[in-house]
């Protein structure tokens, strides 16, 4: 089979499993205790404006009408309506998931920067002190609640320090920049608006270093592991007795088999960062995907969770698939493995 | 996790489990735990919190405050010898408030741990021993669950379910049970052609028998290694929950509502949030500890990891 081919098959396989997802999200919110009807029409409502409620939302239909309804929809672009904020899942999804899209890749990117070099020392001299600290910065990163360090860091260079912001993505005497990418930083770096820029860096600096370090900590791990595998490897101790330098050895020789492995856990961890986003972005009030989640959990209002888990199992489902096209490209024993 | 028990354990560790007497087995996995400074901390910790948890709420200075006691005078007090942890926005000892979380925290992340392992054994077990539609059936249903992130399915199912400690800890099993159905599956398939179950097979052991006889026992350890880590992360996303404000209700004392509580009075009180979460940690890493340790004694194979 050739790459295209399986990835094709792949992506169709998708397919029943977001359905799977839209049934089980659809259950759960004909599943909630309260009445959403209820909830939206207030206490004070007369019968006839919760009778229009029911309908308005379909929810006077029978269940298998309304889950119909409801996927017909989905592929109509109607992912159904936020109870309380009115507007239609879709709008939501669209002004909230650029802002956590920014948030989960500056945090990436730094769990990367950071976690692989640091993988590396630790491998290369392991059991040394270094290692030893690696190790522990990896243990306190898996360990740690997110929402605490969240706490603790706008505690500190927030409120004590005041080097940081503590909540938003812009500070109130900037405006967004145009809209392009919906990336803050990508944005106002093309309109050459280089202090809202630097301002929607300063946002990001303590959300983005909060969420990135568990992803950090594992990343060193999975890279520390997988290096000092290689790096007992026969090829390697050829390339050592033919003369080869240690650094040499390490780095071109080692480290770009060793990194097959770190990258579907980079990967991985994306997927985990979008969930970990939740807490994080309700810390640091993030107008992203995660405070939209949460806001509409605690309000029991269902339609944008249900829009949420579909896209999120979107996102994720293509991520893996990446990840695993990734692999192949980058160990042809694999790809000719899959044939 | 520690690189002197991976050490120890590299020599005869590597070699064939099944040629030592169960005894000797056992002695030379003890050993091996013992010898791994880390995760001996790991179950020291363990061992202070249940105890913390077990007999702590009888022996807390302020019993009362452990429900809605209120002390308004003494309000948002810092810490002092009288209040070791300062007190809370009603004048409640933070202190106790820890203590006596300890225990709900650790019924829960024990609770869900032992529902999704049961649940996810048995299905995996099931799925991968008998294969065929079963075993499609079982993995698509996995897929489904395993696709949306972990949070905003406990969320989900949390908010369906409806705030309480009980549906807390139903909520976190029903997002974790497909991790231990893949493991256990996963286990089966390699295990039931071996060769232990191929001589069951040939003395006419049924397949009952020979799936929780004698393939799922061998699964185990693998299993209980990833419990073990688990319990802490179990911990983790419940205090998570209860921190968005989905999970227990006040005024019973929760790590994780207290650290939301907490972060009100932020500018005032650091106390208020610094020490549940400092609880939150330990107990999260105490067991990544532990189940490192248990690793390197019970899957030797898997050892490379740490």
């Amino acid at each position: 089979m050739n790459v295209a081919a399986y990835a094709l098959r792949r992506l169709l396989l998708i397919v029943p499993t977001l359905l799977g997802v839209t049934l089980l999200t659809f259950a759960l919110s004909r599943l909630v205790p309260g009445d959403p009807a209820r909830l939206a029409a207030g206490a004070q409502a007369t019968p006839e404006m919760y009778e229009q409620i029911r309908r308005e939302f379909g929810l006077d239909q029978p269940l298998p009408a309304q889950y119909w309804g409801y996927l017909t929809g989905l592929f109509q672009g109607d992912w159904g309506r936020s109870i309380l904020s009115r507007r239609s899942v879709v709008e939501d999804l669209q002004t909230y998931w650029p802002a956590t899209l920014e948030l989960v890749l500056v945090a990436m990117a730094i769990a990367t920067l950071v976690g692989v070099p640091l993988g590396v020392v630790s491998a290369v001299r392991a059991d040394r002190p270094v290692d030893q600290a690696s190790r522990l910065v990896s243990l306190v990163g898996v360990s740690v609640p997110a929402f605490w360090l969240a706490v603790l860091l706008q505690l500190f260079f927030g409120l004590r320090l005041g080097w940081l912001p503590v909540s938003g993505r812009l500070g109130s005497a900037f405006a967004a920049p145009p809209h392009l990418t919906g990336l803050y930083l990508v944005d106002s770096a093309a309109a050459g608006q280089w202090a809202t820029f630097g301002d929607a860096a300063r946002q990001l600096v303590l959300p983005a270093l909060t969420l990135s370090f568990p992803a950090l900590a594992t990343i060193a791990r999975f890279t520390r592991a997988s290096l000092l595998e290689t790096l007992g490897q026969d090829y390697v101790r050829t390339a050592r007795a033919k003369g080869v330098a240690e650094r040499r050895v390490v780095l071109r020789h080692a480290l770009r088999n060793a990194l097959i492995p770190t990258i579907t856990m980079i990967g991985l961890s994306f997927g985990w960062s979008m969930g970990g986003s939740v807490l994080v972005e309700t810390v640091f009030d993030w107008p992203g995907i995660g405070l939209y989640a949460t806001k509409s959990a605690l309000t029991l209002d269902f339609s944008p969770i249900m829009g949420i888990a579909l896209l999120y199992g979107l996102v994720f489902s293509l991520i893996n698939i990446g990840v695993d096209l990734t692999y192949g490209l980058l160990d042809p024993r694999i790809a000719r493995g899959a044939a | 996790m520690s690189a002197r028990g991976a050490l120890v354990g590299a020599g005869p560790g590597r070699t064939r489990r099944a040629a030592w007497s169960p005894s000797e087995r056992q002695r030379r996995a003890l050993r091996r735990f013992r010898q791994s400074p880390l995760s001996m901390v790991g179950l020291a910790i363990i061992a202070v919190l249940v105890l913390v948890a077990v007999v702590g709420p009888f022996l807390v200075p302020y019993p009362d405050d452990a429900a809605g006691a209120v002390n308004i005078r003494e309000k948002l007090d810092p810490p002092s010898a009288a209040h070791v942890f300062g007190t809370d926005q009603v004048g409640r000892d933070v202190f106790t408030r820890v203590v006596v979380g300890a225990r709900t925290s650790l019924l829960a992340g024990l609770t869900v741990i032992a529902l999704a392992l049961s649940v996810g054994t048995l299905l995996g077990a099931v799925a991968g021993f008998f294969g065929g539609k079963v075993d499609d059936a079982i993995m698509r249903v996995t897929d489904i669950f395993l696709t949306i992130p972990d949070l905003i399915l406990a969320m989900a199912f949390a908010a369906a379910l409806g705030p309480g400690l009980f549906n807390v800890m139903v909520a976190v099993s029903l997002v974790w049970w497909p991790g231990y159905c893949r493991l256990a599956r996963a286990n089966v398939i390699a295990l039931r052609e071996a060769q232990f179950a191929e001589a069951a097979r040939a003395i006419g052991a049924s397949r009952r028998r020979l799936l929780f006889g004698h393939v799922l026992p061998n699964a185990f350890p693998t299993i209980l290694v990833k419990a073990s880590m688990d319990v802490g992360f179990a911990v983790l996303t419940t205090a998570a929950l209860g921190f968005i404000g989905l999970g227990t209700q006040p005024p019973t004392p929760d790590w994780g509502v207290m650290i939301a509580d907490g972060r009100k009075y932020l500018r005032e009180a650091w106390w208020y949030s610094t020490f549940p979460g400092l609880a939150i940690l330990l107990a999260v890493l105490a067991f990544n500890l532990l189940g490192d340790g248990l690793r390197d004694v019970l899957d030797p194979r898997a050892r490379k990891g740490a």
